[in-house]
Parts: C-alpha cells; structure tokens; sequence
C-alpha cells in the first residue's frame, strides 16, 4: 500500500482499524538470483537498493527471528557524517544524503529528524583535533561548525561548563546529523523492498552453505530448507564470524558487546545529540521524552547480548559529569548488542575469497547511521561484482596489504576501538 | 561477571582488564608472513567456551587465564597465567 496524507486521514477518521500490513512474510522459493543472510536494515536496504537502484528483483533476505531483533533494534539511533579518514568520509555522507531523501525514497516515515551532533571539547587539543576533523570534513563538501564556548553556552545552557576537571570548552558541531526511528528504518526498507517482490523470510537460519565441484557458494542450507543462489551476501554484524566459519573463513573480528540506556520520559531538554569529549558518553532525547544514551564497549568478547554493571557505571559517570541534574532521573530500561569489532575500527564491504559469497561485515559500533550507503554500496558490489567507489577502501585484505582505516589511532585491538 | 582470582579471591569485574584470546601464540622470529598476518590480525571469535587472557590490575597485578562462555559469561575457570608467579599457587 502508498501511504499520503489521505491514508492516514482515511486511516484516523475509521479508526485505525484498517491499516493493511506493509511488506509481505514470504515462505522461500527454490532458488533466487541473490540471497541476503539477515534481516537487519544493512540486509533490508541491500536488497532494496538491489531491485530499485540495479534493476535485480528476485532476492530473498533470510532473517533468523525476525527482522530488526539485532543491532537494528538496539542502537541509540544517531546519524551522522563527521568521520576524518579517507575512505570514511566519503562513504558516511554518501549514507548521510540518503538519509536526507530515505522517507521519499521508501514512501515511509523514518522519523529522519537533523537536530544536529555535537562533539564537546575539553582542551586546547581536543578543540585542535576538532578544528582538524571539522576542516577535513568541509573540504569534503560536509557541513562542519567549530563553536567556542559562548555559542555552546547559548545552544545548550545547561551543561556543568565549569566542572573542574574537565571545563566545556566549545563543540564540533554537524547540523545535519540527528536521529531517526531504528524500527521504521527496518519497516520501511521492508515495505519498499516487498513491493518491488523481493522475499523476506524470517525464522530461517542460515545453517550452511551449498558448494559445487569448484567450491563456488551455489546456495544456503536454511531451517527451512535448501536455497539456491546466484550470489550470496552476508550482512550480520554480530555474528559475522559464525557465519564465515561455516564457508571456512576467518575473520579479523572479535564480537562484543555495547550497552544502550533510556531513562524515564522528561520534558524536553537536549536539543540534540551531544556527546561527552573527556569520556565516553553519547546522549539525546527521543520523541517520546526518553533519555538514550550510551558509551564504551564492555571490553571483552560476548555473543550474550548483555553487559555488565562497570561499563554501566562509567556510562552515568559520563552523564553525571556533562549534566549533574539528570542524577534524580530513574533509568528505565538498558540491554546489549553484539558488534562485530574489526580489527582497524572500519567495516569490511567485499568480495570473500569463497566464489559467489560477499561480506558485509566490521561496523564496531556505527552501523545504524551507515544503514542506507552500507545497502547502497553492497548491492553495487553484488549487481558489479565491483566495489562501489565510495566503498573501495573497506576492503577484506586491507589487513594483510597495510591500508587500515583506523580513525582511533589503536591498531589490531578491537576492544580499543 | 566476577572473576575468582587464584592469588586474591572473588574480585568485581572493574578490577579487571582484558586481553583477548588466549590461542594464538606468537609466531617465532623469521615466521612467514602468513603466520604473523594470522596471529595479529585474524580471530576464531568463539561463540561458547573459550579461554582468554585477564589482567588483574586492581589487585595482585598478575596475568590470568580465564576459561569463559561468551554465549552466557559462565566462567568455568581461573589459573595463573604462565609467568604470572604459577608456581605459588601450584599451578
């Protein structure tokens, strides 16, 4: 169904009572030309931008439980394109210009809101490397503003600018960063994909990999069954590893688990998504009057999709530090999600060595705001069999060959990053 | 998750600072370059039991090995890492 203004009119004035379901639960067909392994918006928006971009429309996307239960669902929704590094830079605001024509492109509302990202500095060399960041992205065309302190001071009044230790100094400001809905993400990409016929099959884990004589991936074995494919792409951030294992590969990933946070609903305060400088807090408000905040990686690895109480400390400490006033705010819920940590901190977007298999793999903890350029870049790779420039850099073997993307400066300690 | 260290009892996670796997082994000086690209850079990233290196920082200071679950954070076991004064906890 087209949703406008007189859907949701007609929708209201019956009651609501006749809103049809928006993309269709396929049970698997024999064999498809490319099979997608996961059903989370990086899977989704490939297969979209496969049968709307590159004119590739029998494709399944296989979904273990159902679509959005992973990293989808457990981000703390940012978007953003202020990245330093060749090959980051460019990709992040090609995903950033999709975010901006998303709900048009998808005709659905993903509650894309640009109420801008702001990066607090604490230092004469933290506002440096800001200054550094902020002018590579304007020579890249992204839009990057550097405030001092009177600027920050009238943006967010509320700050403790004159904590002791680590006085607010000025931010690196992107306007057009902000957030969007996670969930509507997934339906939406859902919707548009399924209206152009492509198959979204949950409950179907992928159990295995079909080969031929050559070794050539010529399909998957599923819960549900053998499926043949022409291609098949992997995009399950989490589980990368146990995926490519099972096409004897190994991976330069570790998984880990990140820790996201909303407080009881407040009136609204923060006008946008600010983040921490002297440590590891990242914080804006949803619609509904939530806090949603997070910070570092628990540390270590775990597919438990749980963390533990240091972390969690050390997240509210953050928050303490930038705002004391939110001590007296309950938090309401906290969960984890399992991010495949890579070992330079950049993603891996690539053809593998196994014929017919291609990665989508490595976002550490910034996959969500790459959702649309990561669906973009990878259905280029499986129409082409080419990268797509933007996505050139993210290669498998960049490892081996030394061209790393390391925008941390850690090298291969995937918990640093 | 609290880890039983063998030099100083039941500990709280925030003592501890992690490593990583504890199966890779460094290659020997003149390894190919195959086998130091394997060490450094490539993981089996085990969903279940593994063992892996701790360092316990906020007391004894010594190296541990810990065998964990990382589909349920179930620790199964703690020794002393090889160096890490094993001998005095008859290791």
């Amino acid at each position: 169904m087209k949703y406008s203004i007189f859907s949701l009119a007609r929708a209201a004035l019956s009651g609501h009572k006749n809103w049809q379901r928006t993309w269709r639960d396929a049970t698997p067909k024999d064999r498809y030309d490319v099979v997608i392994i996961g059903g989370g918006g990086h899977g989704l928006a490939t297969a979209w931008f496969l049968a709307s971009e590159y004119g590739i429309k029998n494709v399944a996307v296989l979904e273990k439980g159902w679509i959005g239960s992973g990293n989808a669902g457990r981000n703390t929704t940012i978007i953003r394109s202020n990245y330093g590094l060749p090959g980051n830079t460019g990709f992040y605001e090609l995903s950033m210009k999709l975010w901006e024509r998303m709900e048009q492109d998808l005709n659905y509302n993903t509650m894309v809101s640009q109420r801008g990202v702001i990066n607090l500095y604490h230092s004469d060399a933290q506002r440096d490397a800001y200054a550094r960041r902020g002018n590579t992205m304007r020579i890249n065309g992204i839009d990057a503003e550097l405030l001092d302190l009177a600027a920050v001071r009238k943006m967010i009044p509320f700050l403790n600018f004159d904590n002791a230790r680590f006085p607010v100094q000025g931010g690196l400001l992107q306007r057009r960063g902000g957030t969007a809905r996670h969930d509507a993400v997934v339906w939406g990409y859902a919707h548009a994909a399924s209206a152009l016929g492509v198959d979204i099959i949950q409950n179907c884990e992928v159990t295995g990999f079909v080969r031929d004589a050559n070794g050539k991936v010529t399909g998957v074995e599923t819960s549900r069954g053998k499926i043949g494919a022409g291609k098949v792409g992997m995009a399950v951030a989490g589980s990368s590893s146990r995926v490519a294992a099972m096409a004897g590969l190994r991976l330069p990933i570790e998984s880990h688990v990140l820790q996201a946070f909303v407080s009881e609903a407040i009136k609204p305060l923060i006008p946008g998504v600010m983040t921490f400088g002297a440590g590891h807090f990242y914080v804006s408000q949803s619609d509904k009057g939530g806090l949603v905040f997070g910070g570092d990686i628990d540390g270590y690895n775990s597919y438990a999709q749980r963390g533990n109480m240091p972390v969690m400390e050390d997240v509210c400490e953050g928050g303490m530090a930038l705002m004391p006033m939110i001590g007296r705010v309950r938090l309401l819920r906290q969960w984890g999600g399992i991010m495949d940590m890579s070992m330079d901190g950049s993603p891996i977007i690539d053809k593998t060595p196994v014929d017919g298999l291609f990665i989508n793999a490595g976002w550490c903890y910034g996959g969500f705001k790459a959702t649309p350029g990561s669906g973009f870049v990878f259905a280029h790779l499986l129409a082409r069999d080419e990268s797509h420039k933007e996505a050139a850099r993210f290669r498998l073997d960049r490892f081996r060959t030394g061209a790393m993307i390391d925008e941390k400066g850690q090298g291969a300690q995937p918990n640093l990053h | 998750m609290r880890i039983v260290c063998p030099f100083c009892g039941e500990r709280e996670l925030g003592e501890f600072t992690y490593l990583g796997d504890a199966k890779p082994v460094r290659p020997v000086a003149g390894a190919s370059e195959d086998e130091v690209f394997d060490y450094v850079y490539l993981r089996d990233n085990v969903a279940g039991a593994t063992s892996e290196y701790w360092y316990h920082g906020g007391g004894c200071r010594a190296w541990l090995k810990v065998s964990r679950n990382t589909l349920t954070h179930e620790i199964s076991a703690v020794e002393p890492a090889a160096g890490a004064g094993a001998a005095k906890v008859g290791a």
